[in-house]
C-alpha cells in the first residue's frame, strides 16, 4: 500500500490566497493541481512536501480563450478540456494530437496543463508542444506577474523557473496568420482550405486563420497511455512555398528545453520540400542526447527523434497549405 | 482534518489525515467497498469513481481534495432495487469474469452513455482505455455497454 508521508493540507480559494499560502510555507510547500504526477511521487516518497496548496477550486484559472493575438490557456485547464476545445483545434491542432496520446481519458479528466508543465517530466508531451509553437508561461508571484518563454521554462528534469512562492497561472500561444503576402495565391489557398473544411476558417472572431500556419504532433508509445518512447511536435508558417518560420519541440529524447533550435534555423527560408523536412529531422536528431531505458535503446530513440520530427513537419506543412 | 463529502447524494463527514487517499476513504472510512483498490499507480482504473460528475482514479486523489465536493460510486448506480442499464448490460452480456475491474468499468461506461448515448465500439474502447480487465474480457465489456446503450430507454428511469 502506497501512502504519502505526512503533510499539511491547505486549500486556496483564489490566486491571491494561493500566493499567500505559498508565502506562508515557503520552499517546503508544493502546489497540487490535478495531482496525477505529484501524488504518485508522494506515494513513492520521491516527493515529501511539508505542505500541499490545493488550487483545484480556482475555476478562474480554467479557461481556453482568444486574448487579442494569442490563445490563452489557464493553468487549471484539464487535459480533457484542452482536447475538447474547438478553439484549440482551429488554431493549433498540435495540442489535440498531443492530448489524444497523453495518459488516458480518465486521467485527462483530472490532470492539468499547468501541472504538466510544472512537473517538468522529461517525457512530458505538452512541454514539447508548447515549445514548438513558441508559447510563453505567465507566472504570478508576490511581486507581480512575469512572462517566460516555454523554451526557457524548464531548467532541468523536474525543475522549472517557477520559484517558491510563485504560481504558473497561464500559458499564452501567439496566433499568427502565416504568410499570405501574395493576394491571388492566398485567396486560392483560402478557397481550397474552406472547401476542404466546410468554411471552418470563418469561425474565428479575428477573421480566418487557417492556411499559412500549420502544426502537428507525432508520438511513439509502447502501449496506450504510456509515456513517449519519443515524440516530436512541429509548427510551420509558410510564405508562399518557402518556410517563413518553424518551431520544433521534442520530448523524451534529451533535447535541451524540449526544443530543436538548430533544425528550426535550417528550416527558416528553405523551400518546404520533402528533402528539406528530412534534413531538418536529421539535424534535430543529431542534437538529441537520449538515454537508454526500459522504453528503448538510445540509438533507436535518436532515430525516432529524426523520423517523428520529419513526419510532424510534413503534416504541419500540409495543414499550412490547407491540404490536411 | 474534518471533511464533508457528498457521496451518492448523502453528506458524509469524517475526520481524516490529509494523506488519506479517496479510495481508502470510500472503502475503509465509509465502508463503501464497491470501489476497488488495484494498482495504486493510476494505471489500472479499478478505483474509478465520479468526482463532481467526472470519472477519476480515486487512488490518485486525496480524500481532503473531495471536501465540499460530490462523489458517485458504484453503490450509487442502481435506483433502489432497479439496476442501472449499464449494470443490467454487464449481467446479460457476461461483462464480468472475476469482477475486479467491473465497478470502475461501469462508472466510466455510465459517464460515456450520459454524454454519448450511442457510442461505437471504438468509442467505448477509447473510453475504457485507461482501465485494465485482468481477465482480458474486453469483448464482453464492450458488448455490455452496447447493450445498455440500445436498451437505455426500455428500463425504469434512473
Amino acid at each position: 500500500m502506497q501512502v504519502p508521508a505526512h503533510f499539511e493540507y491547505e486549500r486556496a480559494t483564489s490566486v491571491d490566497h494561493a500566493l499567500a499560502l505559498l508565502a506562508k510555507w515557503g520552499s517546503e510547500a508544493r502546489v497540487v493541481a490535478g495531482g496525477h504526477s505529484l501524488i504518485p511521487m508522494m506515494k513513492l516518497r520521491l516527493a515529501r512536501p511539508e505542505a500541499l496548496v490545493d488550487i483545484n477550486d480556482l475555476e478562474e484559472l480554467a479557461y481556453v480563450r482568444l486574448d487579442g493575438d494569442a490563445l490563452a490557456v489557464g493553468a487549471m485547464t484539464r487535459h480533457a478540456d484542452l482536447l475538447a476545445s474547438p478553439l484549440v483545434g482551429e488554431h493549433y491542432p498540435i495540442f489535440h494530437e498531443a492530448e489524444r496520446v497523453i495518459a488516458d481519458p480518465v486521467v485527462r479528466n483530472r490532470g492539468t496543463v499547468g501541472g504538466s508543465l510544472c512537473q517538468a517530466d522529461p517525457s512530458e508531451d505538452l512541454s514539447a508542444a508548447f515549445a514548438a509553437v513558441g508559447a510563453a508561461a505567465v507566472i504570478r508571484g508576490p511581486d507581480g506577474t512575469r512572462q517566460v518563454p516555454v523554451r526557457e521554462f524548464h531548467t532541468g528534469p523536474y525543475e522549472t523557473v517557477v520559484a517558491p512562492g510563485e504560481l504558473l497561472v497561464e500559458v499564452v500561444v501567439p496566433v499568427r496568420p502565416g504568410g499570405w503576402r501574395d493576394p491571388v495565391q492566398g485567396a486560392q489557398r483560402r478557397d481550397r482550405f474552406e472547401a476542404a473544411t466546410g468554411g471552418i476558417s470563418e469561425r474565428s472572431e479575428r477573421g480566418w486563420q487557417g492556411p499559412g500556419g500549420g502544426s502537428a504532433y507525432e508520438k511513439v508509445e509502447r502501449r496506450v497511455g504510456d509515456w513517449a518512447v519519443a515524440a516530436a511536435g512541429a509548427a510551420v508558417w509558410l510564405d508562399g512555398d518557402t518556410i517563413g518560420d518553424a518551431g520544433i519541440g521534442l520530448t523524451a529524447v534529451g533535447a535541451a528545453h524540449f526544443h530543436a533550435p538548430e533544425a528550426e534555423r535550417f528550416l527558416r527560408g528553405s523551400p518546404a520540400t520533402d528533402a528539406v523536412l528530412a534534413e531538418a529531422g536529421r539535424i534535430a536528431a543529431e542534437h538529441c542526447e537520449p538515454v537508454a531505458d526500459q522504453r528503448g535503446p538510445a540509438d533507436y530513440k535518436k532515430h525516432l527523434a529524426g523520423e517523428l520530427t520529419t513526419r510532424a513537419l510534413a503534416r504541419a506543412v500540409k495543414r499550412a497549405r490547407g491540404e490536411a | 482534518m474534518k471533511i464533508t463529502v457528498t457521496v451518492n447524494g448523502d453528506e458524509r463527514t469524517a475526520d481524516v489525515e490529509p494523506r488519506l487517499l479517496l479510495v481508502h476513504f470510500l472503502r475503509d472510512t465509509l465502508g463503501l467497498t464497491g470501489t476497488h483498490w488495484g494498482c495504486d499507480t493510476s494505471n489500472c482504473g479499478v478505483c474509478v469513481v465520479w468526482l463532481d460528475g467526472k470519472p477519476v482514479k480515486s487512488c490518485t486523489v486525496l480524500a481532503v481534495m473531495a471536501d465540499g465536493h460530490t462523489v458517485r460510486t458504484v453503490e450509487g448506480l442502481a435506483d433502489g432495487a432497479t439496476l442501472d442499464p449499464v449494470q443490467q448490460g454487464f449481467v446479460r452480456c457476461h461483462g464480468l469474469q472475476c469482477g475486479f475491474c467491473t465497478p470502475g468499468m461501469m462508472m466510466t461506461a455510465r459517464w460515456l452513455l450520459d454524454h454519448n448515448p450511442d457510442p461505437s465500439e471504438d468509442e467505448i474502447r477509447e473510453a475504457i482505455s485507461g482501465q485494465a480487465c485482468r481477465c482480458t474480457g474486453y469483448e464482453n465489456i464492450v458488448r455490455s455497454v452496447r447493450w445498455a446503450a440500445s436498451h437505455e430507454r426500455e428500463v425504469a428511469p434512473r
